[in-house]
């Protein structure tokens, strides 16, 4: 199975990367009012069973893909 | 300060891969009466010290994020036991965001508000001197100690913060306008609930020798062997 996890700052934590972001964005003429900068992690599982494999990516985020403090994740898993 | 005499304790520095400021420590412990053992970080258990300092550096290149790939290393889990022993873990700058991620300190280090990279010296304020990396400190004391990091914004939940402080957990902070990085209530150094373990931002390892600037960095580095001095005298 495939699994893509999109980790993202939490709302409310200052986002200094999203900032100098969309100030670039702002200067190429885009009317951007917000952006957030998260990360993107795909991963390839042995695992055959769709919630199997969700419960194990969970695991994967608390453990290290995330940072609960900072940090929300979500998973979309694909066969 | 220190004197010739003084039994010298044996202070373990770790190297993870990416670690560039082991030497710098290894080298300012023996300037203020302490060995330093290098210890590489695969190795599973630590040596008979007194004290840990998880120096500077981009551990497994800071991957994901700081710190966050360094806490699985095997030497992690004796750092951990020798913590849990009461033992004085001091942990430096990408020390300091490998002993947050192990969950050894509260917190977490982000990218500095500015996202730009800081290397200057800054000025602290030691907020609480009661403890075994600032015995030689005065409450209030100001300090000078260089920084040198992209990632030492401190965040923490604002609303456990106070309960934080009133703990005693906040040791060290930048002074009121000279906060370089963004942190929280301006917190540059943080212990855990007992006390026994450190992290700060500032570099005490290269603020140790006059010849550099300020020597500022030997209270805070000169405490810690003060401390590993005592518990050696107590296994002993």
């Amino acid at each position: 199975m495939k699994a893509t996890v999109s980790v993202r700052p939490k709302p409310g934590i200052l986002d200094p990367q999203g900032e100098a972001v969309r100030g670039s964005l702002r200067h190429l003429g885009f009317d951007v009012t917000e952006t957030r900068v998260g990360r993107l992690v795909e991963l390839e599982l042995a695992a055959t069973d769709a919630e199997a494999a969700r419960q194990e990516v969970e695991r994967m985020c608390e453990q290290l893909l995330a940072n609960p403090l900072i940090e929300t994740f979500d998973i979309v898993i694909a066969p | 300060m220190t004197t010739a005499r003084a039994p010298r304790p044996k202070v373990a520095v770790v190297t993870f891969p990416g670690s560039n400021d082991d030497r710098d420590a290894v080298h300012a412990l023996g300037l203020l009466g302490a060995d330093g053992l290098p210890v590489w970080h695969a190795d599973e258990d630590l040596p008979a010290v007194d004290a840990v300092v998880l120096p500077g550096g981009f551990s497994y290149g800071d991957y994901l994020r700081c710190g966050a790939i360094a806490r699985f290393a095997p030497v992690m889990e004796a750092v951990a036991r020798f913590a849990a022993d009461g033992g004085p873990v001091l942990g430096i700058c990408n020390g300091f965001q490998v002993l947050c991620e192990a969950g050894l300190l509260p917190g977490v280090l982000r990218p500095n508000a500015s996202l730009s990279f800081v290397c200057r010296d800054v000025p602290l304020v030691v907020e609480n001197a009661d403890t075994p990396f600032t015995s030689r400190c005065e409450p209030g004391q100001r300090l000078v100690i260089p920084i040198k990091h992209g990632e030492g914004c401190w965040t923490y939940p604002e609303a456990e913060l106070t309960a934080l402080e009133a703990a005693g957990q906040v040791i060290l902070r930048y002074e009121h306008d000279a906060n370089p990085n963004g942190s929280l209530s301006n917190v540059a150094g943080v212990t855990n609930a007992t006390g026994n373990v450190m992290g700060l931002m500032p570099h005490p390892e290269h603020a140790v020798d006059p010849l550099l600037g300020s020597t500022d960095g030997g209270l805070i580095l000169g405490s810690l062997v003060d401390a590993a001095r005592a518990r050696m005298a107590v296994a002993a």
